[in-house]
């Protein structure tokens, strides 16, 4: 049967198991949105900027594992997208972004609305696409849906010229991929893993490094069996933060740039490094030539270009985490044949793991008691309250407070933009979370200043009656450049007071001017929209404003924690320092 | 630092090789020259890439060139039996009779052709491997003032019992 391109796009939508769109309409979109307009099967969602759009696409398929799905216009539509495609490229989640585009007669003429966002959005994309021919479209979203969803997980985007879309074709959607460039690993090198093995028996300070790879690959259940099988303890880089129940006796903490310092001992005195589904960023390895200078390093990670990229290794392991893991626990329960338990692979770590506890004791992490409502005990009363939720945070100090005190254990998830760092995401990535996970208690934590990048959301959240608990540590700054500013700029703050007026005096740098009381001010904001808000100055008002939080289940609930702006996030090691040359306090 | 050569086996689609392209300037990557050209199989291109790196910089290249959803294949020809060969154009003004007379004789030497001729200005054609082609540029720019160059880049392919770099 012949039938629109915008017919086939929704069927292909419907056969990929698509539930729930995140859409924002527009001039060369407007067919596909009228063909929407025609089903029911798929809940349209319309944010109110497309950056908000893509990050609660992101948001849904982070929390789900299922692939996130946006369709804006052209031009600005797309555009918009570009900072939403980057975050999610960089922490690999799978996306199918679907953009209008200018009729294929009109591309290249700088027609209105017209961009190549195929081309801007080469390097920050896993793969892109424009449909030029009317007969590639079923081919080309199954691609895109295969492409986003395997291997290292990523952003796609396919480009939709809006002649294709009207013109007539076969309704045929394919029911196989096969892409003869694109064949993601499904092996594990046996061998590689038994030297690996062998190594980790072999060593006397062996140390897991779990990155976000193994939650990607939803592989926690496994790694924790690992662990405990082997004894060896473990630390997280932040996206893997959660890989392994944090109250775990053999869980040390994150490591780098805020990480604990016992963590960031243990990879600094570590003897094998045995890493999993990271790709080493700068921010969790410091200076290069002294991470883990003491330790042989196995590295298992999907992506090659992963391994050996910053820091070389000795035992490179190209294979999903959850498949290396399940082929170790298979190999050690019956080793080379026999019938041993798991008790052959266990190392005897009991005299490093007395050492990693003495570093813990040394120095916990941990803000002071008698500074009022610190960050610390807002996110210890989320541990307490909230054991069974998703915490999305934004970027800045309160993401960084979120990683060192959130607790998790089964059940709960933590979202964050890890690998860009993107302000702006927390608040609509919240919206994704709550819409793929009804029920479940949905906490975005935000700063003053990132959650005023997309305070439009508001207005898409209050529609959808997500009842989000929004909390914002408003500290008045943005907290973590004016940290920087403090510490290495001899409080030279600039640009980072959020209430300071044009006529202020630059130099003040304690709210000691004329400054407005709020800026804005957030309870008002949240009613004006119809949300709810509460406002908390002191320490013996967090759970009240929790537990009002909690009965407000139609309407998202805005909490504005006034917290003190010179509080800082430590540990601290430096950017290209060492990781065991830490700041611990100021 | 060293000379490397890769043959890049890609789909024959619109973008691909400004992807290729914009991977080697987004990541810094040296590129000294790239040639692209459809294959026996008109769905397939084939690039031949010259490139100066060290060791672990080229061993992260080739990963990121396979990891891209459009490469089918990285051949590394650095240290592998190839035929290579780039096309060079050479034009030479403002020749005096004696200068003609000294062209042809390098041309002789170095085998390469005339390939067209002026009162006062030589063409010429040279198909030899690039560092040959570039030892002839420097000849020739040490001997006369009004040159005019234009290289083609090197294609390149494995041999079968021959080798000629």
């Amino acid at each position: 049967m012949k039938v629109a391109g915008t017919s086939l796009f929704v069927k292909a939508l419907k056969e990929e198991g698509v539930t729930t769109l995140f859409g924002y309409p527009g001039g060369y979109a407007i067919d596909l949105f009228d063909e929407l307009y025609k089903q029911n099967d798929i809940e349209l969602i319309l944010p109110r900027h497309e950056q908000a759009l893509i990050h609660a696409a992101d948001g849904y398929a982070r929390s789900t594992g299922k692939v996130g799905v946006c369709l804006v216009t052209s031009g600005p539509g797309a555009t918009n997208l570009v900072t939403g495609i980057a975050t999610a490229n960089y922490d690999s989640v799978p996306l199918v972004c679907f953009t209008g585009q200018v009729p294929t007669c009109l591309i290249g003429n700088d027609a209105f609305q017209e961009v190549d966002i195929i081309g801007i959005t080469r390097s920050i994309c896993k793969y892109g696409v424009t449909v030029r021919n009317r007969e590639d479209l079923g081919r080309i979203i199954k691609e895109a849906f295969y492409i986003a969803s395997t291997g290292k997980p990523g952003p796609v985007i396919v480009d939709l010229p809006k002649d294709i879309m009207l013109e007539s074709g076969s309704d045929t959607y394919p029911k196989e991929v096969n892409i003869r460039s694109y064949k993601p690993n499904s092996k594990v090198h046996a061998g590689q893993l038994k030297k690996a093995m062998e190594m980790l028996r072999n060593a006397e300070k062996p140390v897991f490094l779990a990155g976000g790879g193994l939650k990607l690959s939803r592989a926690g259940k496994e790694f924790t069996k690992l662990a405990e099988i082997t004894k060896v303890p473990v630390v997280t880089t932040i996206m893997g933060k959660g890989t392994m129940d944090t109250g775990h006796p053999l869980y040390i903490g994150n490591i780098g740039m805020h990480g604990s310092y016992a963590a960031n001992q243990a990879i600094s005195e570590c003897d094998l490094l045995f890493s999993i589904g990271t790709r080493f960023n700068d921010r969790i390895t410091g200076m290069l030539v002294e991470f883990a200078p003491k330790a042989k390093i196995v590295h298992i990670d999907i992506d090659s270009a992963s391994i050996s990229k910053n820091v070389v290794v000795d035992i490179p392991i190209v294979a999903d985490a959850k498949q290396a893991i399940e082929k170790i626990l298979e190999e050690m329960v019956s080793p080379d044949g026999g019938n041993n338990s798991g008790s052959a692979m266990e190392c005897n770590t009991a005299s490093w793991l007395e050492q990693i506890n003495g570093w813990k004791q040394e120095h916990p992490i941990g803000m002071r008691k008698d500074a009022g409502m610190t960050p610390q005990k807002i996110i210890e009363k989320i541990n307490r309250l909230f054991p069974e939720s998703i915490v999305v945070t934004d970027v800045g100090q309160h993401q960084m407070w979120t990683t060192q005190f959130l607790e998790i254990k089964e059940g709960k998830q933590l979202l964050t933009s890890g690998g860009l760092g993107t302000m702006g995401y927390g608040f609509p990535a919240a919206i994704g979370a709550g819409l793929g996970n009804p029920g479940k208690p949905v906490i975005c934590i935000s700063g003053d200043g990132g959650m005023q990048m997309n305070i439009q959301e508001m207005a898409t959240a209050v529609a959808l009656e997500l009842p989000l608990i929004l909390c914002i540590f408003n500290n008045s700054c943005l907290g973590m450049v004016r940290q920087w500013q403090k510490l290495f700029y001899d409080g030279r703050y600039s640009l980072t007071c959020l209430r300071s007026h044009r006529n202020c005096n630059k130099h003040c740098g304690d709210f000691s001017g004329q400054c407005p009381p709020y800026s804005p001010d957030f309870v008002k904001l949240a009613e004006s929209y119809g949300a709810y808000g509460i406002r908390v100055e002191t320490e013996n008002e967090i759970e009240t404003a929790f537990l009002r939080a909690v009965k407000n289940k139609q309407a998202p609930t805005v909490i504005e924690f006034m917290i003190d702006s010179e509080e800082l996030v430590l540990p601290m090691v430096q950017g290209g320092r060492s990781l065991n040359n830490m700041i611990l306090e100021c | 630092m060293k000379k490397r050569w890769i043959s890049l086996f890609v789909e024959n689609n619109i973008g691909v090789l400004a992807k290729i392209s914009g991977l080697f300037s987004g990541k810094s990557y040296n590129l000294e020259s790239l040639t692209v050209g459809t294959t026996e199989d008109p769905t397939v291109s084939r690039m031949t890439i010259g490139l100066n790196s060290d060791d672990v910089t080229f061993e992260q290249i080739k990963k990121q060139l396979n990891r891209m959803v459009e490469v089918i294949k990285v051949m590394d020809f650095t240290n592998m039996s190839t035929h290579m060969k780039e096309i060079l154009f050479i034009k030479i003004r403002n020749c005096s009779k004696e200068d003609k007379t000294e062209i042809f004789q390098i041309a002789d030497v170095f085998k390469v052709s005339v390939a067209d001729y002026g009162t006062d200005s030589l063409l010429l054609e040279c198909v030899q491997t690039e560092t040959r082609n570039d030892a002839l540029i420097k000849l020739l720019t040490g001997q006369f003032k009004q040159l005019e160059v234009v290289r083609g880049g090197s294609v390149a392919i494995e041999s079968i019992n021959m080798t000629d770099r």
